[in-house]
C-alpha cells in the first residue's frame, strides 16, 4: 500500500463521524492506510480542492459528485461516490415567528410533513394577502440533498419554490444568527445545525426530513474518476476502512466516544452533548418542547446505508432537471448514472463479509406507515411522504408529473 | 465616497490614466481584520479602487452596484458557497473570483490555478504576487466564460435544428408544403414575431400534438 497518507477532506457536520473515525479508531490503520483529515468550511472548497488533487478523496453531498460530471457547477470533471456516508440527518427549521404563524393554520410539533406542509401553505397564502414579501428559507448549496428535500416537500404541498418563496444560501455557521435575525424565515440544513437553532431558542423544527423521505441518500465518499482507476488498492482499502467506521459509528454503545471526539474545535466543535443526543436521533423540536426519538434520523451503516444506489444518482439527476439546473438528455442521465459505483464498493467489502445488494439501483417507494404495539406510528418502510414512486428506469416521467403536479395547485 | 466622486478625485487621475480603467475589486469578508489586511496589500499593490463587503445580507445587490471586474474572498470563508449559488442563479452576478489563502502550501494552491478551478493563493498577501494572480484569475475566467458561452450557444442551434427539421415535417404532411415552402413559411413566421426559428418549430410541434 502506498506509503504516503491519503488526504481527505470534510466540513463540520455530524455526518463527518465516519471519516473521522476510521482515521481516530484505526480501522484506516487497520486496511495500512494512513490518513490526513482537513476540515474545510466550504462545499466549493471541497470540490476545487479535489480536482486539483489537493484531496484525493472527500466527505462530499451526493449531488456535487453527479454536478461535477455534468459540468453544472464549474467545470466537467467526472468523480465517483464509491460509497455513501450515511442515510437522513437533514431538517427543516423555521423561525419563531413563522412557527406562530404556521401553528395558526394548523402546524403542531412532530406532525407528518403533509400537515406542516399544508400549514406553511396557507400561512404564505395569507401572507401574500395581507401583501407581505415572500418568506426567505435558506439551504447550504445549490447541489445539495437538502437543496431538493426542502424544494419537493414545498412542492409536493403546492408551494412553488421558485415563486411563493425565496431560497438562498447560507453556509451552516452563519443560519443561527441569520434566523435570528430575521434575515431567513427557516432553512434546511444537516445535524447538528437545526438543534442548535433550537438550544438557542431561535427556531422550531418543523420536520426532521427522514419525514419527507425516510431514509433518503446523503453525503458520500467522493473522488475523481481518474483517481480511482489509478488508486484501485487505495480505494478499496479506505471503503473498507470508512464502512467498519460506519458500524462503530452505528452502535449506540459507541455514541459517547463519538460524540466526545466529534466535539473537538478540529473537528465538529460544538457541544458534545447535542452531538450525542443527535446521534441517538433525539430531537428538541421546540425551546419549550422535551426532546422525542426520531426514529432512523441518521443511520450511518443500518439499511444499508453505505451502498451507493444508482438510484440515488438518478433521483439527484431528476432534481436538477426538475428545478432546471440542467437540460434533460440521455447521454446526462447516463453520466449521473455511472457516477455511483455500487460495483467498486462491492468489490471492495467482500471479505468483510457484510450483506450487499445485488442489484445497482432500486425503485424508491412509497411511505407505509404501520402503527406499532404501543400505537405509535411508525414507518416501515423507506420512501416519499407523498406516495409517489421514483422509478430509475423513468426518469423524464417523473419529472414530467412533477411539474404537473405545480401546474395544477 | 461615491464611486463616482472617488473616480474624479485626483489620487484616481494619477495612478489611472483614462485610456486603462482601474481594477475594480470586491472584497467579500465578515472579518473586519482578515479583510483590512486584503484592502491594505491590494492597495499597496496598486488597486485603488477596492470595495469591502461584510455584510452578507443583499449580497447580491451589492455585487450588481459595486460592479467589480473581480470579486476576491478569503479561502477560509463560508460564505463562498453563497456566491455559488448567485453564480448559479444569476449570470449578471458572475464575476471571476480570486481566493486568497493565508497557508504556506502555495505550491499546490498554484496547481490549482493551472487546473483552471480559480483558485489562488497569496502567501502572507505579498504584495509582488497579487498582481499576477489576479490578472491570471480574470483572463482564466473570461476564456472560460467564452467557452461556456460557445457551448450554449452550440446546444442551442443544435436543439433548434432538430425542432426546425420536425415542424417542417409537419408543415409538409399537413399542408402539403414542399420542405422549402416549410422552411420559409417558418423563417417569414419567425421574422415577423421576432423570435428564433427554434421557437417557431417549438410552437408548431406543440399545436399539432394538441390538435391531434
Amino acid at each position: 500500500m502506498s506509503s504516503s497518507p491519503l488526504i481527505l477532506g470534510f466540513v463540520p457536520l455530524l455526518d463527518c463521524a465516519t471519516v473521522v473515525a476510521a482515521h481516530e479508531l484505526g480501522f484506516a490503520r487497520a486496511e495500512g492506510l494512513e490518513l490526513t483529515l482537513v476540515r474545510e468550511n466550504s462545499w466549493a472548497n471541497i470540490r476545487d480542492r479535489v480536482i486539483v488533487g489537493h484531496f484525493d478523496a472527500a466527505h462530499m453531498l451526493g449531488p456535487m459528485a453527479v454536478a461535477s460530471g455534468l459540468g453544472i457547477s464549474h467545470m466537467t470533471v467526472p468523480m465517483i461516490a464509491a460509497m455513501s456516508l450515511g442515510l437522513g440527518g437533514n431538517a427543516i427549521t423555521v423561525s419563531k415567528a413563522l412557527w406562530r404563524d404556521m401553528a395558526a393554520h394548523g402546524a403542531t410539533l412532530g406532525a407528518t410533513a403533509a400537515v406542516q406542509g399544508a400549514a406553511l401553505c396557507n400561512a404564505i397564502r395569507a401572507r401574500a394577502a395581507r401583501g407581505l414579501a415572500p418568506l426567505t428559507f435558506a439551504m447550504v448549496y445549490p447541489f445539495s440533498a437538502h437543496n431538493y428535500e426542502l424544494r419537493y416537500w414545498l412542492a409536493a404541498c403546492g408551494i412553488d419554490p421558485d415563486v411563493d418563496v425565496r431560497l438562498t444560501v447560507i453556509p451552516p455557521p452563519f443560519l443561527v444568527d441569520a434566523l435570528r435575525e430575521g434575515q431567513v424565515d427557516g432553512f434546511c440544513v444537516g445535524a447538528p445545525w437545526s438543534s442548535l437553532a433550537v438550544e438557542a431558542g431561535v427556531g422550531t423544527i418543523v420536520l426532521p426530513t427522514t419525514a419527507i423521505w425516510r431514509l433518503s441518500p446523503e453525503k458520500v465518499l467522493g473522488c475523481r474518476a481518474d483517481w480511482a482507476q489509478t488508486h484501485t488498492a487505495e480505494l478499496a482499502a479506505l471503503i473498507r476502512a470508512t464502512t467498519r467506521a460506519a458500524a462503530w459509528c452505528d452502535d449506540a454503545n459507541n455514541h459517547a466516544e463519538l460524540a466526545k471526539l466529534l466535539a473537538e474545535p478540529r473537528y465538529v466543535g460544538v457541544s458534545a452533548d447535542i452531538l450525542q443526543r443527535t446521534l441517538a436521533g433525539t430531537l428538541r423540536l421546540s425551546p419549550e418542547s422535551d426532546a422525542t426519538r426520531v426514529s432512523d434520523y441518521l443511520c450511518f451503516a443500518r439499511h444499508g446505508a453505505n451502498f451507493p444506489w444508482k438510484s440515488h444518482a438518478l433521483w439527484f439527476y431528476s432534481q436538477m432537471v426538475r428545478w432546471k439546473q440542467v437540460e434533460p438528455s440521455k447521454e446526462r442521465a447516463d453520466i449521473a448514472r455511472s457516477t455511483f459505483r455500487p460495483d467498486i464498493y462491492r468489490d471492495a467489502v467482500r471479505s468483510l463479509g457484510i450483506d450487499v445488494p445485488l442489484a445497482d439501483a432500486k425503485i424508491e417507494r412509497t411511505t407505509e406507515a404501520i402503527t406499532d404495539a404501543k400505537g405509535e406510528v411508525v414507518f416501515g418502510a423507506e420512501g416519499f411522504f407523498d406516495g409517489k414512486v421514483f422509478d430509475p428506469e423513468n426518469v423524464d416521467d417523473y419529472v414530467g408529473e412533477a411539474a404537473q403536479q405545480l401546474n395544477e395547485t | 465616497m461615491t464611486r463616482a466622486a472617488e473616480r474624479a478625485s485626483p489620487r484616481f487621475q494619477l495612478h489611472c490614466p483614462m485610456t486603462e480603467p482601474p481594477l475594480r475589486i470586491l472584497i467579500v469578508d465578515q472579518n473586519v481584520t482578515r479583510a483590512s489586511i486584503l484592502e491594505d496589500g491590494l492597495r499597496e499593490a496598486g488597486y485603488t479602487d477596492v470595495t469591502v463587503v461584510r455584510d452578507m445580507q443583499n449580497l447580491m445587490r451589492r455585487i450588481v452596484d459595486a460592479d467589480p471586474d473581480v470579486i476576491c474572498i478569503d479561502l477560509e470563508n463560508p460564505n463562498r458557497d453563497v456566491l455559488e449559488q448567485m453564480f448559479q442563479v444569476s449570470r449578471l452576478v458572475r464575476r471571476p473570483v480570486c481566493m486568497f489563502v493565508d497557508k504556506s502550501d502555495t505550491a499546490s494552491m498554484e496547481a490549482a490555478v493551472d487546473a483552471g478551478v480559480g483558485t489562488y493563493v497569496v502567501d502572507g498577501l505579498k504584495k509582488e504576487r497579487i498582481k499576477p494572480l489576479i490578472e491570471m484569475t480574470m483572463s482564466r475566467f473570461k476564456a472560460f466564460d467564452r467557452l461556456r458561452e460557445e457551448l450554449d450557444r452550440t446546444k442551442q442551434q443544435l436543439e433548434d435544428r432538430k425542432l426546425v427539421d420536425k415542424a417542417k415535417g409537419i408543415l409538409m404532411k399537413e399542408r402539403g408544403l414542399t420542405e422549402e415552402q416549410a422552411y420559409s413559411l417558418m423563417r417569414k413566421a419567425a421574422m415577423n414575431e421576432n423570435v428564433r426559428l427554434g421557437q417557431i418549430a417549438q410552437s408548431i410541434i406543440t399545436a399539432s400534438r394538441l390538435l391531434k
